[in-house]
């Protein structure tokens, strides 16, 4: 679309203009902090049943994360990029899951760990269980198993790096007008959750 | 072999020539160079840090039976370089209820102390930038002064676990302050100077460590708790504070956090290899800013050895151990040494 635009001179000003418009000449720079991201994600120490025992195994001597560079885990979600979402999200862990997710600094990703992360798993039919942590959060890569194995976190890890390798950032204003939105939206969510609350 | 020895000494050297050979003034030329020989520290400085994280990440995976990073680069040594990346492009996150000017300045002025250590402290033969008298109380003094920029970080960030850190680190560092400094004393009553030339000289032959192992022992101790390594990193105890003073910080200013602890322990590493282990007194056959060098990486290894090995010890015992152990053992020192000097000279 922007190469029909041009009249296909390199050095000429419009070009030039049409093709920052597109955002044509970030893209190295965006190749360069995406490679970056992609290879060191840093969890946040975060979670709530039986599927956290293997993120643990994951870290340890047998398995041992660190050899892709994500061995960092964080406490403080101040520093973190990654939430691993693991175990089942019930409806009293919904506000500190989100204001955890809420406090983690841009760019960041969700990785639901486990059948009950991704769907809910064996409690689905739950009375405070969601379905699925994508009922709250925007998860990026879903890795299935009652509990998934270690090598399984590694895969959906490795996954995630590429889809973090092919983010394009030059839909910056895009994003933006979406973040508003989004802020509208949450003033929605904050009071159905009071009503919720409320009902609890 | 002279030519190695005298690279660093004889390219400033060189430079000075230059500039008054572009008749600029003496004291010009003079400025020049020194801000020639601080960028010169400052990139030492960095590229000591990414290989120190890197070599930190990779020996704890050794120790425990891990293999660490090894995906990026040959051992995995670009990982630190991914890491930079991505901090530099994290969101930079102030909280609102922060105080601003404190919060900003924390990491800068934390980072500025760290380099200012850089000043005094000699990394080979006449490789100081400055070497004045005082230049031992200079390196004490400057380094207590990194206790205040975590205060500043604990206390602007307005959180309780970044100002429960910011105490400890306080409480910390003005209790092991007082063994480091005793522990200090006893070469400085050997040799008589507080300049670091004039100690590293007076091991000509024989080292500290031999005259002075208590005094040694004490200050390693001490100096591990100054720099919040573990065993003794209370400030940052990960399981009870998240990150003590760091909790609020993102980004490049945890990171500048980070560069400034891991270039304290450089600095406190060098110290620790001129005022106890000879300096840069060695077989002839390498240059003496290498012999410095090798010393401190040594010293740097034992430190991350010690961290990965030992658990983290509670915080009142850490005071206990302080004040009803090191402080009295460092003192008798100082005693030792006085009855020796009588005997023996
Ligand atoms: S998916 Fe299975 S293992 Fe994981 S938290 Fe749910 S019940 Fe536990």
């Amino acid at each position: 679309m922007v190469l029909e635009k041009m009249d296909g001179n390199d050095s000429n000003e419009k070009d030039r203009k049409i093709l920052a418009e597109a955002n044509i000449f970030f893209t190295n720079l965006q190749k360069l902090f995406n490679w970056g991201r992609a290879r060191s994600f840093w969890p946040l120490n975060y979670g709530s049943n039986c599927c956290p025992i293997e993120m643990m195994a994951s870290g340890l001597a047998r398995f041992d994360i660190a050899r892709f560079g994500y061995e960092v885990f964080r406490s403080c979600p101040r520093q973190a990029d990654l939430l691993v979402v693991a175990g089942p999200v019930t409806i009293k862990l919904r506000p500190v899951l989100e204001r955890l997710w809420a406090q983690m600094p841009e760019p960041k990703w969700v990785v639901a760990l486990g059948n009950c992360a991704c769907s809910g798993g064996p409690f689905k039919d739950g009375y405070s269980i969601y379905p699925g942590a994508d009922s709250i959060l925007p998860v990026d890569v879903y890795i299935p198993g009652c509990p998934p194995r270690p090598e399984a976190f590694f895969y959906g890890l490795l996954e995630l790096k590429k889809k973090v390798e092919q983010t394009d950032y030059s839909r910056y204003d895009e994003w933006k007008k979406a973040k508003k939105l989004a802020k509208k939206e949450d003033k929605e969510v904050r009071k159905r959750r009071e009503k919720e609350e409320e009902r609890l | 072999m002279n030519v190695i020895e005298n690279l660093f000494t004889g390219l400033g050297a060189m430079i000075y020539d230059f500039l008054i050979w572009l008749t600029l003034p003496d004291w010009l030329a003079a400025v020049i160079l020194l801000f020639l020989k601080w960028l010169l520290i400052i990139l030492v400085v960095i590229v000591d840090v990414i290989i120190l994280i890197w070599l930190e990440r990779k020996i704890s995976g050794y120790i425990q039976q891990r293999l660490g990073p090894n995906r990026l680069g040959p051992g995995g040594c670009f990982q630190t370089i991914a890491d930079t990346l991505k901090l530099m492009g994290k969101e930079d996150i102030i909280p609102r209820t922060a105080d601003k000017v404190l919060f900003v300045i924390a990491p800068a002025m934390f980072i500025i102390v760290a380099v200012m250590l850089y000043a005094v402290v000699p990394m080979g033969k006449d490789m100081m930038i400055v070497d004045f008298d005082l230049s031992m109380l200079f390196f004490i003094s400057v380094a207590s002064l990194g206790t205040l920029a975590l205060f500043m970080g604990g206390w602007g960030s307005d959180n309780k676990w970044s100002l429960m850190g910011a105490m400890r680190a306080v409480a910390q560092m003005i209790s092991y302050e007082v063994p480091l400094a005793f522990s200090l004393l006893g070469v400085v009553m050997i040799t008589g100077s507080l300049q670091f030339s004039e100690i590293v000289a007076a091991q000509e032959n024989i080292w500290f460590v031999f005259l002075q192992p208590i005094a040694f022992v004490t200050y390693f101790i001490a100096a591990t708790a100054e720099l919040n390594r573990g065993p003794f990193d209370m400030p940052e105890a990960e399981q009870e504070l998240t990150a003590g003073p760091y909790t609020e910080y993102t980004g490049m200013r945890w990171a500048l956090f980070f560069l400034a602890e891991y270039t304290n322990l450089v600095a406190v590493c060098l110290m620790c290899s001129a005022v106890f282990f000879g300096g840069w007194h060695g077989p002839a056959f390498l240059p003496s800013w290498a012999w410095m060098f090798i010393k401190a990486y040594f010293f740097i290894l034992v430190f991350f050895w010690i961290k990965w090995t030992l658990p983290r010890i509670r915080m009142d015992k850490l005071m206990e151990f302080s004040w009803k152990f090191l402080v009295p053992v460092s003192l008798g020192n100082v005693l030792l040494t006085g009855v020796g000097l009588m005997l023996f000279r």
